[in-house]
């Protein structure tokens, strides 16, 4: 144990606390600018089982902070790369590299298998993948984002703290706030934020200091900034975010995140001008809906049939129980149609608005 | 009122000051926001947040403080 000798012999961690740390399981989520300095701590520290997902390639303009590659990495998965390095750095811990892409389908099997979750990642649509998955497995998400200058850090999920939802309950559209690559990012910074995550992890594992929870840390390093502003836990989001669990099961690999901002009720349904009604049911079609203003796309054909969307009304999609809408959601916007809706409840709501309504609406 | 406003991140940038000062005269968080919406049209089609206090607030939150912060969400990694 002589490795690990100047954390034993400091009383807040001590022989047991070090066999923590060495008994703790930590998924990084990207091994990038902040999953580099993450994952080099973590390993250095002895975390007994490191996994690391990035389905990217190491390339030149990574390596000005992207600080566990050099030359002889480029070219090869980020993953496989940091796995050899880090395998240099700490011969006694077991390391997955997974180079693959995070989706639906994959977050949340590769989640269950560890005890804390980091996000390492560069976008939004992943950001919020890794966040619903980590509610669904209630997982702790060590999280930051960076921009620039500037970094944020938190800890989410963690003790019956708040989420990423409740801080952003919706992402903002891909266009709104550029990434790295677009705008340049100071290198140091990543080193400086992701060595805060990996503080935390260490935290978390050995139940030490103030965790992040409940507050996020805004820092600025040209400025020194520091402001810690405190976040509260909104059921409302959280509980969307876990009513997503079946949807998540029943999701292809490809298909896109921001549904969950995409539930409508009936009742706010009905209130939208310029809506085009769309029921996507496949067979099982009890009750039938006859309306002339609904369409009828079954889901099984929703992609040959675009031409019969109008681009310039908002979508009010349907199904049997709501789960199938979602998917058509994802369908429809990867095909620009960008202002559509999937119905809470589906086909028996709008069939109860009828009947209240003796049909004249929608 | 005057409010000092301290943008974030983006915010910093499209508004072309990381702080300033503005004369304020509604009540809550809405009103601030509109006021600010008048003043840059550019942060109206922005995701943020607004803290005072060193906390989050809600629209209908009655502002108190004389310093306001507005957050946006950061992507990078």
């Amino acid at each position: 144990m002589n490795r690990y000798n100047r954390h034993i012999i400091l009383s807040e961690i001590g022989l047991e606390g070090q066999h923590k740390i060495n008994m703790a399981k930590v998924l990084v989520v990207g091994a990038g600018g902040l999953g580099c300095p993450v994952l080099q701590y973590l390993a250095a520290a002895g975390i007994g089982t490191l996994g690391i997902i990035d389905f990217d390639i190491v390339s030149e303009s990574n390596l000005q902070r992207q600080v566990l590659f050099g030359s002889s990495s480029l070219g090869i998965n980020k993953a496989i790369a940091a796995k050899k390095r880090l395998e240099d750095l700490n011969t006694s811990i077991t390391i997955h590299a997974y180079p693959k892409k995070l989706n639906y389908k994959n977050a949340i099997s590769f989640f269950k298998e560890y005890d804390i979750i980091v996000d390492g990642t560069d976008n939004f649509k992943t950001r919020y993948l890794v966040s619903d998955a980590c509610i669904i497995n209630k997982k702790p998400l060590v999280y930051a984002g960076i921009y620039k200058f500037e970094g944020q850090v938190s800890v989410f999920n963690y003790n019956n703290g708040p989420s990423y939802r409740c801080l952003f309950p919706t992402p903002p559209r891909a266009e709104e706030i550029p990434n790295c690559s677009e705008i340049g990012v100071l290198g140091v910074l990543t080193g400086i934020i992701g060595s805060f995550q990996a503080n935390e992890v260490i935290k978390i594992i050995l139940n030490l200091g103030k965790i992040l929870s409940g507050k996020v840390l805004y820092y600025n390093s040209l400025s020194h900034l520091f402001k810690l502003i405190k976040v509260s836990r909104s059921e409302k989001e959280i509980q969307k975010a876990i009513d997503s669990k079946p949807y998540f099961e029943s999701l292809g690999e490809d298909l896109n995140y921001d549904v969950l901002s995409k539930l409508i009720t009936i009742k706010e349904a009905i209130t939208r001008k310029n809506t085009q009604w769309v029921d996507v049911r496949n067979e099982n079609k009890n009750p039938t809906i006859n309306h002339p203003k609904i369409l009828q796309i079954p889901f099984n054909n929703l992609e040959n049939n675009m031409d019969k969307l109008d681009a310039n009304k908002e979508q009010i999609i349907f199904c049997q129980t709501g789960i199938t809408s979602k998917k058509a959601i994802s369908i429809l916007q990867k095909n620009h149609f960008k202002d559509s809706f999937s119905l809470k409840n589906g086909a028996l709501e709008v069939m109860n608005h009828f009947k209240k309504n003796n049909y004249e609406k929608p | 009122m005057m409010i000092t406003i301290k943008y974030f991140g983006l915010l910093a940038e499209v508004t072309g000051c990381s702080s300033e000062k503005i004369n304020f005269y509604g009540t809550t968080i809405s009103d601030l926001k509109e006021t600010l919406f008048q003043k840059h049209k550019v942060l109206k089609n922005k995701k943020f947040k607004v803290a005072q206090h060193n906390e989050l607030n809600t629209d209908k939150t009655k502002v108190t403080s004389t310093e306001i912060a507005l957050l946006p969400p950061f992507a990078g990694g």
